[in-house]
């Protein structure tokens, strides 16, 4: 086995576990998806016979695309959080793998486990939403091209959201979902960002949430070609190249002091 | 495997005085201290174990064994002091010795929610075990040990407690490593599991060469299977030696004395009221 190829079938192990996860947990994967997709539905419904059908398809594309990138922020981080109930991070941390194969098997997963969970919600819509949401001028392909840049540094985010529940669980969720909100508050998942105080306004922009949305949405309601988001997308791009090795690196660090203080056991 | 002059120290806040209640300001005051007790969990331990050899480590609860088994498993840093598995040392090397080791915990650590195959296929990959041989390996180890193997589709959380230990023992043992470390892998076991467990291990050092650290309350079990044994007490090793050499430190009239009372002279522990 090359050395490539060993290193896929590690990070693979990380995806059929997952996976086999949801399979077992199917009672609360119903849950989240009826959730996410009455989610989507009532913020929609809130603008339908109020506005255009427009201004339902930008409140119903904050949904969506919502949904999707809080799936890349916490996934990684969860899959940590589980680790450390179940007791089995420390086999994972003994295993003679690398940290990086271990975190981009995470990463896949989150990416396809968030692709699969807002493609249904997206698959649903029509049937509630009718006229009301028209997505004849939509151009997919401008919107495929800024998911896919954009999961990089919601990557990096969940990557540096990891440390926290490998120092500790329970404030470690606590600490993802703080952050989660805060990345919702300022990123202008329903609203434009300049509603908030000016103060608020300097961290939007640097949330990729922000670029992600502005680019998903002139694509979806106005046909944006790649070319015309070119901004937002080098942007996109910058964050995540700085989101990621920060992410590793800050695993890293945070890996080392749970090895120096003892923080990876369960109990014993 | 060479264990030199390790130490490992945790530290934790001095907890309030148990006698009288403290006031609002004391608890402040309290959350926001510095000052640290050190808690002294492995003291300046030196051993070696040779291939093929058994070494157990007897101890009562909290005397260190756990924090000596995770920093040979590199799950944690020594403050001084080294380690080395095969010359490879376990914070130089870490990722040398973490394909050389494996590892049975007295409390099988598994995903509860999935089936002892899953749970053996998922750690059999991070290994790089291809999946077929994995599966045929995990079901003559599990044959051997006593596990029903009518049961391996069936969640970890269905299974005893008994039977979650021999698919950790697999888990263990389908890496084939150099170095196994037994963290009380036979408590809670009935008397029948322990011996397929013993004979299992026993199998091991004969036909794998393996090096075997066990860590046990059980006397019975240590001098039936350990080729050289040490009593720990406070994170120091307070004697070392075969079971007879350790029997010798201490004169019982009326016979040879037994681990056990070793072990009471030694520590002032009983180990039965402690396990």
């Amino acid at each position: 086995m090359t050395k490539l190829t060993h290193e896929i079938s590690v990070s693979y192990a990380f995806i059929e576990r997952n996976f086999n996860l949801l399979k077992r947990y199917l009672n609360w994967e119903i849950l989240f998806f009826t959730y996410s997709i009455v989610n989507a539905l009532t913020i929609g419904l809130i603008m339908v016979g109020r506005g255009s059908s427009r201004d339902v398809l930008y409140l119903v594309i904050g949904a969506l695309i919502w949904g999707f990138l809080s799936v890349m922020m916490r996934e990684v981080s969860d899959a940590i959080t589980w680790e450390r109930w179940e007791g089995t991070i420390e086999y994972t941390f003994m295993a003679p793998i690398h940290r990086m194969t271990h975190l981009v098997g995470s990463c896949f997963f989150a990416i396809l486990y968030g692709l699969l969970r807002t493609g249904i919600v997206l698959a649903v819509m029509p049937i509630f939403f009718g006229k009301h949401v028209d997505l004849s001028g939509a151009n997919w392909l401008t919107m495929m091209v800024v998911v896919a840049v954009s999961s990089l540094s919601f990557i990096g985010i969940g990557l540096i959201a990891a440390i926290f529940p490998l120092l500790s669980p329970e404030k470690g969720q606590a600490a993802t979902g703080i952050l989660q909100s805060i990345v919702l508050l300022i990123s202008g998942v329903y609203y434009e960002i300049d509603v908030l105080p000016s103060w608020l306004q300097v961290l939007s922009k640097i949330s990729p949430a922000t670029y992600t949305l502005r680019s998903i949405r002139a694509a979806m309601l106005d046909g944006a070609s790649i070319a015309s988001q070119t901004h937002n997308l080098i942007l996109l791009l910058f964050i995540g190249l700085i989101t990621i090795p920060l992410g590793f690196w800050v695993f890293d660090q945070g890996e080392k002091y749970a090895k120096r203080v003892g923080r990876l056991k369960r109990s014993g | 495997m060479v264990v030199h002059q390790v130490i490992k120290h945790f530290y934790r806040k001095k907890p309030l005085s148990a006698d009288e209640k403290p006031s609002f300001m004391q608890k402040v005051h309290h959350l926001f201290r510095r000052d640290k007790e050190v808690i002294k969990a492995v003291d300046t331990i030196s051993f070696e174990v040779g291939m093929g050899q058994i070494y157990g480590i007897l101890g009562p609860n909290g005397s260190g064994k756990s924090t000596l088994i995770r920093l040979i498993s590199t799950l944690l840093l020594p403050d001084s002091g080294h380690i080395t598995v095969c010359g490879n040392d376990v914070v130089q090397d870490s990722f040398k010795v973490r394909q050389m080791i494996n590892r049975v915990s007295v409390e099988a650590s598994f995903f509860k929610k999935l089936s002892s195959e899953e749970n053996l296929i998922y750690a059999a990959r991070l290994y790089g075990v291809p999946v077929r041989q994995a599966r045929r390996k995990a079901g003559q180890i599990l044959r051997r040990i006593g596990f029903d193997t009518k049961r391996i589709d069936e969640q970890m959380e269905n299974l005893s407690r008994g039977m979650q230990q021999k698919v950790a023992i697999a888990r263990a043992l389908l890496t084939s490593p150099i170095l196994l470390l037994l963290d009380e892998p036979t408590t809670g076991l009935d008397p029948k599991s322990k011996r397929d467990v013993q004979q299992c291990v026993d199998e091991i050092r004969h036909e794998h060469d393996a090096i075997i650290l066990l860590t046990t309350h059980d006397m019975e079990e240590a001098e039936k299977m350990c080729d050289r044994i040490a009593i720990i007490d406070d994170g120091k090793f307070i004697a070392e030696g075969t079971a007879k050499e350790l029997k010798s430190l201490v004169t019982k009239a009326g016979g040879e004395a037994t681990l056990e009372d070793v072990f009471i002279e030694l520590t002032g522990n009983d180990l039965r009221e402690e396990g």
